[in-house]
């Protein structure tokens, strides 16, 4: 992607590249696809998002009167007669690094127009994404039967419930929405829906491996918000 | 600024290098030389039977018009409620009906109908919609079919904001800021269900409008027509793209403010809730910041002021160009004060909590941005009046709502600036001056806009002319009588007649307000039902309305080059439009008529003085 060809126009680096890119008619940023363009604001727009919600967890945890619950005790697991602090979330976070991975080699066997490849590396993609969702649950139901609730919380502050819940069951609705899209995707692929340029189901436009590209954004994007939320809830 | 009267600006068509976009192979001989196309032709779904063609349509048009009649309904709505609040200030005797919980509700549901429901979807949804693609040259926004969810969502959005008049309690009745913890506590209306629904007609409109929002984003950045340069775009294309940048930014804020609401009213959580004392019992809340809410709500709410003004502030450009034949002054200027209002504008928000209790500091902090704020609008309001300035006026109905608009929004702006000082605010906050303020510069600044719009780009919408003597009724009855509603509303702000009030009681400046009120009231009733001129216009243009035929104002702008008036899906037919100039060549010196269509070339217009673009 580093050099799109384009008629007539020369892609020239740094800034000045740049600002040329941006007083030239048609596109500014050249060789760039729709939805992948489409995909970065709506990222730069879900930051936002993201953001207002840390930041009211930081103001309300700065603000409870209650002390808060103390993270490597919430959040231990008992194994083998051991308390392990943070186990459970040290899996799930590698769980979702390695699925951004294979996400990553997806989308260069795509390019390749390696179709079982690109579909099997989707497949694994789904499967982390999904383990992540299940540890997930796991890890809720686990808070929840030692008696947390979005309302209260035997450990501190109530708030701690209201955040977690909230903000946890956020990212965790976007990594199922990516999974089920990964699904779609991996059938796709296998299909050969974007070798032949099927048309969408819904959309009726055109396929290209592009997509999975595209996809493979929000993927990692998703990746990048556990990391903050990690920090954020299990590391403060 | 001296540029413009700058000679070497000014080049002879003859000998001028076309430019070609920049960053290209070098410059061709051949002056009419436009790059060749980068993007391959769009593919277009078209519909055939009535549903998909006119209902689930995904044709940007058809979507504007279906954004502009749903908004306009909802606005209709709030007209009616603002009218049963007057009713109620100025008559309460004839207002039996109405109990103070029901003024709470109106004045809730009128604020949030007019501020989101219908000027933002009918700014960014109506106009965004189905000028973007037109004035940039492409067949359609990027992702039709997105668009057309957006609607549909927009729609179920209305209608659960409508379903709460229905249920229990009725709609919330917490102000249409919605602040906690009244919002949610019992004996504020409407909060149970109501507040609910609020939040989540919110949360809905939030979602559709992402999804329209990235389709006007994409298609202004990448989905331009050959020689169409960003800086050839109409101001009206620069105002909705900015404003659809900050409400992708700011509606976040709004959704996670939602959210959090929803679930302090449904799981009790306590997010923004402290710990409340009610009638001697502690309540289950306890140990959240209603703060929170304030902030997370005004940084939505402040960029929200400018998601409605900026898109008028183009479209006004626009209008006041063509029907001036003069070109806008300062464009670039013009395009980069757009900018810097829409940055300022999320450094602004806490403008409205003086009294809430922050550091003073803050107070300092923010009261120094929000006047920063004047500089790129005053500099907007002087392009404005500089461009009538000589200018070859035509005083039509269009060109009425344009004075109209630019009187009213400097009459906003004025009081705004009262109201942007801590000191001065602090005795004016929540007196009947705010209410004049912000009516005066987001709600009737912006109508006024709508109205010339409507009146400039009726005949795109149906060819063919609305009819001038009605336009000039409807115009001078909602002007003089806007005014006759908002002018006595400063004074009342000054004696001191807070804002929120059911009945004005017996203290004695408030009964002096008595008459002044009465009179506000049948102002009141006179402009709304003055509207009713302009649908009577609409209705009757459609019957038997004069023909506009192809470009009836002589605009330079493509909206108008289609080959078709009204223009059919795919906009363009077989070639898409190729632009070798910006859209204000007006009066240009030495040409035939007195304007030059951004699609001709520099060879047809050799001999004239055109600004190089």
């Amino acid at each position: 992607m580093s050099d799109p060809k384009i008629e007539g126009y020369v892609l020239k680096p740094g800034f000045r590249g740049m600002a040329e890119d941006t007083g030239s008619d048609q596109t500014m940023f050249k060789g760039v696809h729709w939805g992948k363009a489409m995909m970065w604001i709506f990222l730069l727009s879900d930051t936002f998002i993201f953001s207002c919600f840390l930041i009211s967890y930081m103001k309300g945890r700065g603000s409870t009167l209650i002390d808060w619950p103390n993270a490597s005790e919430v959040f231990g697991l008992h194994v083998f007669g051991v308390e392990v602090p943070l186990l459970l979330i040290a899996i799930m976070t590698f769980v979702l690094i390695t699925s951004s991975g294979t996400m990553a080699l997806a989308v260069k066997y795509g390019y390749e127009k390696n179709r079982k490849m690109c579909g099997w590396l989707i497949l694994a993609t789904a499967i982390g994404g999904l383990t992540f969702v299940g540890m997930q649950a796991f890890e809720w139901s686990k808070l929840i039967h030692e008696g947390v609730r979005p309302w209260e919380n035997p450990f501190g502050a109530p708030q701690f419930g209201s955040f977690f819940f909230m903000i946890t069951g956020f990212h965790g609705t976007h990594v199922s929405i990516g999974v089920i899209f990964l699904f779609i995707y991996a059938y796709k692929t296998f299909k050969g829906h974007y070798d032949e340029g099927k048309r969408g189901w819904f959309t009726s436009m055109k396929g290209d491996y592009v997509e999975i590209e595209i996809l493979g954004l929000y993927w990692h994007f998703v990746d990048l918000v556990w990391v903050f939320i990690f920090a954020f809830f299990y590391l403060w | 600024m001296s540029e413009d009267f700058n000679d070497n600006k000014t080049i002879q068509a003859q000998s001028s290098e076309t430019i070609s976009g920049g960053g290209g192979s070098g410059l061709s001989p051949d002056k009419d030389y436009v790059r060749p196309a980068e993007i391959s032709e769009q593919d277009l779904y078209h519909g055939h039977s009535f549903i998909t063609k006119w209902v689930f349509c995904q044709d940007a048009k058809v979507i504007g018009v279906q954004y502009f009649l749903l908004a306009t309904f909802t606005g209709i709505i709030g007209l009616i409620l603002s009218w049963l609040m007057r009713l109620q200030l100025g008559f309460p005797e004839l207002a039996g009906f109405m109990t103070a919980e029901h003024y709470y509700q109106f004045v809730t549901m009128h604020g949030m109908i007019m501020v989101v429901y219908f000027l933002t979807a009918l700014f960014l949804g109506g106009f965004g919609n189905f000028l973007i693609p037109l004035m940039v040259g492409a067949r359609d926004m990027v992702f039709p079919y997105l668009n057309m969810v957006s609607f549909w969502m927009f729609f179920v959005a209305v209608g659960v904001l409508l379903a709460s008049f229905f249920v229990p309690g009725g709609p919330t009745g917490s102000g249409w800021t919605l602040y906690p913890p009244q919002a949610i506590l019992e004996g504020t209306p409407g909060s149970g269900y109501g507040i609910m629904l609020m939040c989540i007609s919110l949360i809905l409109f939030v979602a559709g409008f992402t999804m329209g929002g990235l389709n006007y984003l994409i298609t202004v950045l990448q989905a331009r027509t050959r020689g169409m340069t960003l800086m050839r775009m109409p101001l009206t294309v620069w105002g909705i793209f900015t404003a659809t940048v900050l409400a992708m930014l700011a509606f976040p804020a709004l959704l996670v403010g939602a959210l959090m609401m929803s679930l302090d009213n449904v799981l009790g959580t306590s997010f923004f809730m402290p710990t409340i004392l009610k009638a001697g019992e502690v309540l289950e809340y306890g140990g959240g910041s209603p703060i929170l809410f304030q902030h997370l709500f005004w940084f939505f709410g402040h960029p929200e002021v400018y998601i409605v003004a900026l898109p008028a502030f183009g479209i006004i450009s626009d209008l006041i160009s063509v029907h001036a034949r003069k070109n806008i002054f300062g464009y670039r200027m013009m395009v980069w004060a757009i900018v810097g209002i829409g940055a300022l504008s999320f450094f602004v928000w806490a403008h409205h909590m003086y009294v809430s209790g922050m550091n003073p500091w803050f107070g300092f902090f923010f009261a120094t941005t929000t006047l920063i704020i004047a500089v790129p609008t005053a500099m907007k309001v002087y392009n404005w009046i500089l461009t009538l300035w000589r200018g070859n006026i035509r005083l039509n109905t269009v060109m009425l709502w344009c004075l109209g608009f630019i009187v009213t929004f400097v009459n906003g702006g004025i009081t705004g600036i009262f109201l942007g000082n801590v000191s001065v605010d602090v005795p004016l906050s929540d007196t009947y001056f705010v209410i004049a303020h912000f009516h005066m510069v987001m709600g009737i600044a912006p109508l006024m806009v709508i109205m010339g719009a409507v009146y400039h780009w009726f005949p795109l919408v149906s060819g063919r002319l609305l009819d001038e003597k009605l336009g000039k009724w409807h115009f001078w009855l909602t002007f003089l009588g806007a005014y006759s509603i908002y002018f006595p509303m400063h004074y009342l702000g000054f004696i001191g007649v807070p804002r929120r009030y059911f009945e004005m009681y017996d203290s004695p400046y408030m009964t002096s307000a008595v008459g002044m009120n009465e009179f506000i009231s049948i102002a009141a009733f006179i402009v709304g039902a003055a509207q009713l001129i302009l649908m009577y216009n609409i209705i009757k243009t459609l019957k038997v309305g004069k023909p506009a035929g192809h470009n009836p104002w002589k605009a330079c702008s493509l909206e108008w080059l289609t080959p078709s008036v009204p223009p059919e899906h795919g906009n363009w037919g077989d070639k898409l439009p190729i632009v070798h100039r910006w859209a204000y060549d007006f009066s240009v010196p030495g040409a035939k008529e007195d304007f030059i269509t951004q699609t001709t070339p520099p060879s047809e217009v050799a001999n004239t003085e055109v600004e190089k673009t």
